[in-house]
């Protein structure tokens, strides 16, 4: 070690080199690369992420240092990974396993699906010790517990005989760590470890994992497409696009000078909290909501009988003016999704609900159906693989007896940015972005009054998300729509919304003019979002979030009762913010 | 309990049903069981007078009225023919029944399981498609093939086992194989499909990135979430199986209660084929019972509500 210290001026040897690595896929065709002659160092205690959009092989390279490239199609081709002296690349399975969660351990990105529902947390974090050093039942529990502490969770005895479905989200993702950390490795790979959690709990992780790591000087490699998360996390960065790196540099220099011509269109895509204000005059409302409470009973006992109520919107009322974009913004579960099942007549709702003067409920006529339409977040899922583009656009026509159904499906993809060539084409053959355009063209079909976009940019990668967002804003202009536009990302809600409400539990806690609300948030919870969002900037690192203490609020409650209503007071310009 | 209690309630409500239904069906069956038990030679007095010690001249509700009337005392009535009580009959034969079901059960499950995780883990070789082949001719031989074919093979050729009867270990192996290679091949093809889905998840990326042998994350990781699905078969499974028993018992001479509904069915003996279509419903009502009690030991998730 003292020899290889010499050699490199003084600096540590570092953990992991990875040399000229090529991975590829067999194919009908031969073999494919997915990642080309990639190449990098890594040193103890250091960052270093990965950055790119999906297919730029980043996953694949994690995996591939990993040892888990799925046999027997996926494998490594040329290259070399190094781990202190030993090739992971030519090692034979038994003995990668040996490295495998002890020297080289690994987060993934879905905490919810990334433990083994039938498994005690006790018992997934206790064979992770007990499958590398041999140790006792009794004391790998102890070690277990100790690693559950050190992630900060609360009750760490009790976590050890829960189930992963009794624990939240950020929790699952903390006992992942648990796993992973617990036997101290040299390498800690973190595969998109925030992108499935809210921004509150991602800062949390994220300060967990800094913290841990100065603590153990692990080396971490960051898988990332987010270039906030990037900026806050990296020392190092590199960037990749189709299977090979594009430029490498430290974060500083990466996000103040790019040298490469991607990374600069990866940058200038990034939606960023401020900007140019935008006017949002008072317009005559397309739809509003009054008092608009959902709840859902949770039924139990011999009888059947309502035992608690999910409130899952809780006296809501706003405008949504039209031609311009409301936003609502919230974590999961705090009911802006509900809101707008209710507005299109899917949820049973208490309260008024008008949309272009009408009443909306759940029996409502089918020309008014016509006036409200919705895009979806997953687009692969909200195409009928087996129906033509065409006849996908088309639909929403034949329903509502319009005649030309074909040639209007023409027009609409021509407006969206796709040729009428591809009409009889099917989803599959089509990007994540096209698809997202061929849903917005089905939901303009019926020239509706009002969108309704669910989370509806939120699968794409930043450059499409971007031509996503700029298509949406020229439509709007053109066709003079409004839109309900329901994001968690606040950044993205900043670069589209002219009007802003901020939900949590049901209730909105704060709403006004965009510049209101981001630009002067006046309710803790609003402060609280906005002060988690990674901020794509190295030289803004903050100190980390306060924790909130007590238990996680809740929105089920027995029959009868119900959280306190908040009571919304302006504060000036229609700026509505709730008690505290 | 609440849940067990509740199912219980539905589960004689199901009994109920059934009964009306089988009932109905004996009630419009041309067959007559006055002539079968009078004979050929009976004249026609003696067989109205048969007629009208049975009852059997009352109109249906009547008929079935006075049946559930004895049903809720215990009663299930009297053989037309061996003039014993049905329950009795059925008694003595369930334990045989029981014994070859259970014993069926395990046979199936030891090739089914067996056949569907090898070839899932093999997916796409030559095992699997070996192994998925011989699930497909489990699945659609006849019963009475495969007994008589085992018979001649183990027992006739062979001699390893006894060509029929009731008592050793040794009687019971070739029936409860029969049994067992029917429904062996359906649970191979779930399980393969289900232990192939599973084995893409997540946790199981997990599991291997912990660095667990293969062994581990196959048996303690994959094996209890794939065989879920499986287990609610079972069930569903246990219907099938009462079909099957009739003809496996009767090949075998073994002296459970399908070969006392075969003989009751040629003789049109309508009390017992009702007792043992009732005891059938109830062991399938039970088996699905116990298969969804069972789900919930496996996984954690599921809620009994």
């Amino acid at each position: 070690m003292t020899d290889l210290q010499n050699i490199t001026g003084g600096e540590q040897a570092p953990v992991l080199t990875v040399q000229h690595l090529t991975v590829s896929v067999r194919t009908e065709g031969g073999l494919r690369p997915l990642v080309q002659d990639l190449s990098f160092t890594l040193n103890r205690g250091e960052t270093l992420a990965i950055a790119g959009e999906s297919g730029s092989g980043k996953s694949i390279t994690s995996l591939a240092i990993m040892g888990l490239l799925p046999p027997p199609a996926v494998r490594i081709t040329g290259g070399r990974i190094a781990l202190g002296a030993t090739d992971l690349a030519a090692l034979p399975e038994a003995q990668m396993r040996k490295i495998r969660g002890d020297r080289v351990a690994m987060i993934f990105q879905e905490p919810m699906t990334s433990l083994n529902p039938v498994l005690t947390v006790g018992a997934q974090l206790t064979e992770a010790i007990r499958a590398h050093e041999p140790v006792s039942r009794a004391e790998a529990k102890a070690r277990a517990i100790k690693a559950l502490t050190a992630v900060r969770l609360s009750q760490p005895e009790r976590r050890m005989t829960q189930f992963p479905h009794e624990l939240s989200g950020g929790m699952r993702q903390r006992v992942m760590i648990a796993m992973a950390l617990a036997l101290r490795p040299e390498v800690l790979i973190a595969d998109e470890p925030t992108t499935a959690l809210d921004v509150t709990v991602q800062r949390e992780v994220l300060d967990l994992l800094r913290d841990l790591q100065r603590e153990m000087g692990t080396a971490i490699i960051l898988i990332t497409h987010d270039m906030g998360v990037v900026a806050e996390m990296a020392d190092r960065v590199i960037v990749m696009k189709a299977g090979r790196m594009v430029e490498e540099a430290p974060v500083a220099r990466l996000f103040t000078a790019p040298k490469a011509d991607y990374t600069q269109k990866l940058l200038a895509a990034v939606p960023r909290m401020g900007g140019p204000d935008r006017p949002a005059p008072m317009a005559a409302p397309v739809a509003s909501l009054r008092d608009v409470v959902v709840r859902f009973p949770i039924r139990g006992g011999m009888l059947s009988r309502v035992v608690q109520n999910v409130h899952a919107v809780e006296h809501v009322s706003f405008d949504i003016p039209q031609g311009q974009t409301f936003a609502l913004v919230g974590e999961s579960g705090c009911g802006k999704s509900t809101i707008a099942k209710a507005l299109v007549g899917l949820a049973p709702h208490q309260g008024q609900i008008t949309v272009a003067g009408q009443t909306v409920t759940e029996t409502m006529p089918r020309a008014l159906r016509a006036q409200v339409q919705m895009v979806f977040q997953d687009p692969m899922a909200a195409l009928d693989p087996r129906m033509t583009v065409g006849d996908l656009i088309a639909e929403p026509l034949v329903i509502h007896g319009l005649p030309h159904a074909r040639d209007r499906a023409a027009d609409l993809m021509a407006r969206v940015g796709l040729s009428k060539d591809q009409l009889d084409r099917y989803p599959h053959e089509f990007s994540g972005g096209q698809r997202q355009r061929i849903c917005i063209a089905r939901a303009l079909a019926l020239n509706p009054r009002l969108v309704i976009a669910d989370e509806s940019v939120s699968a794409l990668d930043v450059s499409v998300q971007a031509q996503v967002l700029r298509l949406l804003q020229q439509l709007q202009d053109e066709m003079g729509m409004a839109y309900l536009f329901i994001s968690h990302d606040m950044a993205v809600v900043d670069t589209i919304a002219s009007r802003v409400a901020v939900m949590h539990l049901g209730q909105i806690v704060e709403m006004g003019t965009r510049a209101q609300v981001f630009g002067n948030p006046q309710h803790p919870y609003t402060q609280r979002l906005i002060e988690a969002v990674p901020q794509p900037d190295p030289t803004a690192r903050r100190p980390p979030l306060p924790r909130l203490a007590g238990e996680v609020p809740s929105p089920l409650h027995p029959p009868g009762q119900g959280p306190a209503r908040l009571r919304l007071i302006d504060r000036g310009a229609g700026h509505l913010v709730a008690e505290a | 309990m609440v849940y067990v209690t509740r199912r219980l309630v539905q589960s004689a409500l199901i009994l109920l049903g059934v009964s009306f239904i089988t009932f109905v069906l004996l009630f419009v069956l041309p067959a007559d069981p006055v002539r079968q038990i009078a004979g050929r030679a009976a004249t026609a007095a003696t067989v109205e007078n048969i007629r009208a010690q049975l009852g059997l001249d009352q109109p249906f509700l009547i008929q079935y009225g006075r049946y559930l009337l004895g049903l809720i005392q215990g009663d299930l009535g009297r053989s037309y023919l061996q003039k014993t009580e049905v329950a009795e009959l059925i008694g003595s034969r369930l334990p045989a029944t029981l014994l070859l079901m259970a014993a069926g059960i395990v046979a199936e499950l030891i090739l089914g399981l067996t056949m569907g995780i090898a070839a899932a883990l093999y997916r796409g070789r030559a095992l699997d498609q070996a192994l998925m082949m011989t699930s497909f001719v489990t699945v659609s031989a006849p019963q009475f093939v495969v007994s008589l074919l085992l018979l001649y093979v183990f027992a006739v050729q062979l001699g390893w086992f006894p060509i029929g009867g009731y008592g050793t270990f040794a009687h019971l192996v070739l029936p409860a194989v029969t049994l067992g290679i029917l429904g062996s091949g359906w649970y191979a093809r779930m399980m393969r499909s289900s232990m192939i889905e599973v084995l893409r998840a997540d946790y199981i990326r997990t599991a291997r990135a912990k660095g667990l042998t293969r062994a581990r994350v196959v048996l303690r990781h994959a094996l209890p979430n794939a065989i879920l699905p499986v287990i609610a078969m079972i069930g569903i499974d246990i219907g099938v199986f009462m079909g099957g028993i009739v003809v496996v018992e009767s090949v075998f001479g073994w002296p459970g209660i399908g070969q006392l509904a075969w003989q009751a069915i040629q003789r049109v003996d309508i009390p017992i084929i009702m007792g043992v279509t009732l005891v059938s419903a109830l062991a399938i009502v039970l088996g699905n019972l116990l298969a969804d009690l069972i789900a919930p030991l496996i996984d954690p998730r599921i809620k009994l509500k």
